[in-house]
């Protein structure tokens, strides 16, 4: 059994479900992110796991023991994990006080204390605030003091509910690293919550996918990012092009599918007459004013409907009788005088293309 | 207007020549309010946060209760302690009418729905998610019912520092279970009231001028605290 284990665990609110046989495994010194549009079910997810509410159906395991019903178990097994919430609270005392809180609930002695929130207040950085009264901190700097609070405990498992969200980019950054290094530097078992699908890669060995409280996919984040399960999660990790087709022809699983009167080639194991979805990033559309003689089997011709520029690419959409959404380069974008109107030729290699079923 | 004049220079002067009687009477009025105070506060705020902390069947109602007795008129508590502790009454035995001892308990009772009450409206006004933060970190819960009352502590300094605001200013219960006897149960209040009333006027500015100025004290604390919080 994993190190935190779920099994077919269930959540009700107000008679709906918000969870939903949710199994999940967590392995000891694992990095798990739990990734899902907003009112997902993360954040009830993770409270049910750091116990803070019971849950309607099923067991959490944590370590191969089932979590019981009494308070005094449920607040020994809390104590070995921590929970920075999703919204960063602070108590009004100083920041040593709020670092210290921690340590004092589970008795240690005063200098034991004093060590240990002086060297976690310099992982942060935020010595110079020692003293200053939390509630007066920056948005970035009170979740720096949540997480130095969390791992001040010492905990075996840290759970993290969307760490960076609303915070500005800078600071998002800066607990990103701080996130990445507490990662690395200890035997800790992480179970986040993001629903920025890039974080999840960047952070976890494994990403679960969880949409309106079901678990729909669980892989390593390469997994998840190239290969989605079913349409939700394509479109959750940024498949912008998902265009509904039927299999003509499957041979040695590379298969002909016929979108909108074209056909796509693409690799897949769905047989003929299937009804499936194909599924294509942005940047994987390469747009030339020609068509290319490359490998590339599929070339798809059509008209341009509309560019958007941002920064250093350019975002265009190409009608060749269903919307295909490509990202280019800006410098290439205007190379070529890429506008509205404009004919031109997507080209999609066959092995960039993400075959879906259909329901 | 000249009378009033002269009475308030002789008011100042028994002020600032720390006049015995006046001394006297200001000194007990202020044990008196921060026995009653203290003592409502240690069963209070617990009591409050007993309330706050715990979930039962008409709690609301209890609340509601409570605060409907923040401005219980002063004589009515009066007459309810008179009854209890005249030499008729149930706790008559102990003999305690027309002490200052009454005096404190009377202002207990007068009180404490107001430290209840605002105990609780500040225990109620901690973030909700104090409360998930303690327990994540560890908190028996025990160790959040204290964090929680920690977080309020301004609110509920501030409760405290109303209720002896109270208990100081009235003057109907002080002087029903009190009496007003010289130089034992006569307070601010009860001397304003019946020293004026029998022409004493430079006695009773003079009474006036500290009560006044242990009101501005009080209304200073109290912002002091409101901006901290
Ligand atoms: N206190 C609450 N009362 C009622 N519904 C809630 C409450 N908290 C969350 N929900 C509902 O539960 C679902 C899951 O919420 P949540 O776990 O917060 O999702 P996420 O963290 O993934 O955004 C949402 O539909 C949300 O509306
Ligand atoms: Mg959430």
């Amino acid at each position: 059994m994993a190190f935190i284990q779920t099994v077919n665990l269930g959540y009700k609110r107000e008679g709906r479900d918000i969870l939903k046989n949710v199994n999940l495994a967590v392995e000891k010194g694992e990095t798990h992110a739990l990734i899902g549009p907003t009112g997902a079910g993360k954040t009830t997810f993770l409270r049910l796991i750091d116990m803070l509410d019971m849950p309607g159906t099923g067991k959490i395991f944590i370590n191969g023991v089932a979590v019981s019903h009494s308070e005094k178990s449920r607040l020994e097994i809390r104590r070995r994990m921590a929970f920075v919430l999703q919204k960063p609270v602070v108590f009004n005392l100083s920041v040593y006080d709020n670092v210290a809180y921690g340590l004092k609930w589970r008795g240690l002695k005063k200098h034991v204390i004093r060590e240990k929130v002086n060297d976690i207040l310099e992982t942060v950085e935020l010595v110079k605030y020692s003293k200053r009264n939390a509630r007066t901190l920056s948005g970035g700097e009170m979740q720096r003091v949540a997480i130095a609070r969390a791992i001040a405990t010492g905990p075996e498992i840290l759970l993290l509910d969307e760490p960076s969200a609303n915070l500005d980019p800078v600071s998002a950054a800066k607990i990103e690293d701080l996130i990445s290094g507490i990662i690395k530097q200890n035997a800790i078992t992480v179970l986040m919550s993001t629903h920025d699908m890039e974080q999840g890669q960047r952070l976890a060995d494994r990403i679960s996918v969880l949409i309106d409280g079901e678990i729909v996919q669980t892989g390593n984040a390469r997994e998840v990012f190239t290969s989605p399960k079913n349409r939700e999660v394509a479109e959750f990790v940024g498949m912008e092009n998902i265009i509904d087709g039927e299999v003509i022809s499957n041979e040695g699983n590379m298969a002909a599918i016929s979108v909108y009167g074209k056909t796509i080639e693409a690799i897949t194991e769905h047989g003929v007459d299937e009804k499936v979805s194909v599924c294509i990033r942005p940047e994987d559309v390469t747009v030339s004013l020609a068509r290319l003689s490359s490998s590339a089997r599929n070339v798809l011709e059509g008209t341009i409907i509309w560019t958007a520029y941002s920064g250093p690419l350019c975002r265009l959409e190409i009608d060749c009788g269903f919307p295909l959404v490509s990202l280019v380069t800006r410098r290439s974008a205007e190379e070529m005088d890429l506008k509205k109107g404009l004919k031109v030729f997507g080209t999609v290699k066959a092995v960039s293309i993400h075959v879906i079923a259909r329901h | 207007m000249e009378e009033i004049w002269n009475g308030l220079v002789r008011a100042l002067r028994l002020i600032f020549t720390f006049d015995p009687e006046v001394m006297q009477i200001a000194w007990l009025s202020i044990r008196v309010a921060i026995s009653s105070t203290l003592i409502a506060s240690l069963i209070c705020v617990p009591v409050g946060s007993l309330i706050h902390f715990n979930n039962f069947r008409g709690k609301r109602i209890l609340i509601s209760i409570i605060q409907t007795f923040y401005s219980v008129p002063t004589v009515t508590v009066g007459l309810f302690v008179f009854i209890l502790f005249s030499n008729k009454g149930p706790l008559g035995g102990l003999d305690i009418m027309f002490t200052p001892m009454v005096m404190v308990i009377g202002q207990v009772i007068l009180i404490s729905p107001i430290l209840t009450g605002l105990t609780i409206t500040g225990l109620s006004g901690v973030d909700k998610t104090i409360i998930d933060t303690a327990r994540s970190m560890g908190a028996s819960n025990w160790q959040t019912a204290v964090a929680i009352i920690k977080e309020a502590r301004f609110a509920v300094m501030a409760a405290v520092i109303l209720a002896f605001g109270r208990a100081i200013s009235e003057v109907g219960l002080a002087i029903m279970v009190g009496g007003n006897i010289r130089g034992f149960t006569r307070v601010l209040t009860t001397a304003i009231s019946l020293e004026t009333s029998k022409g004493d006027i430079e006695l009773s500015l003079a009474l006036g001028i500290i009560l006044i100025f242990i009101a501005l004290v009080v209304n200073f604390a109290m912002n002091r605290i409101q901006q901290r919080q």
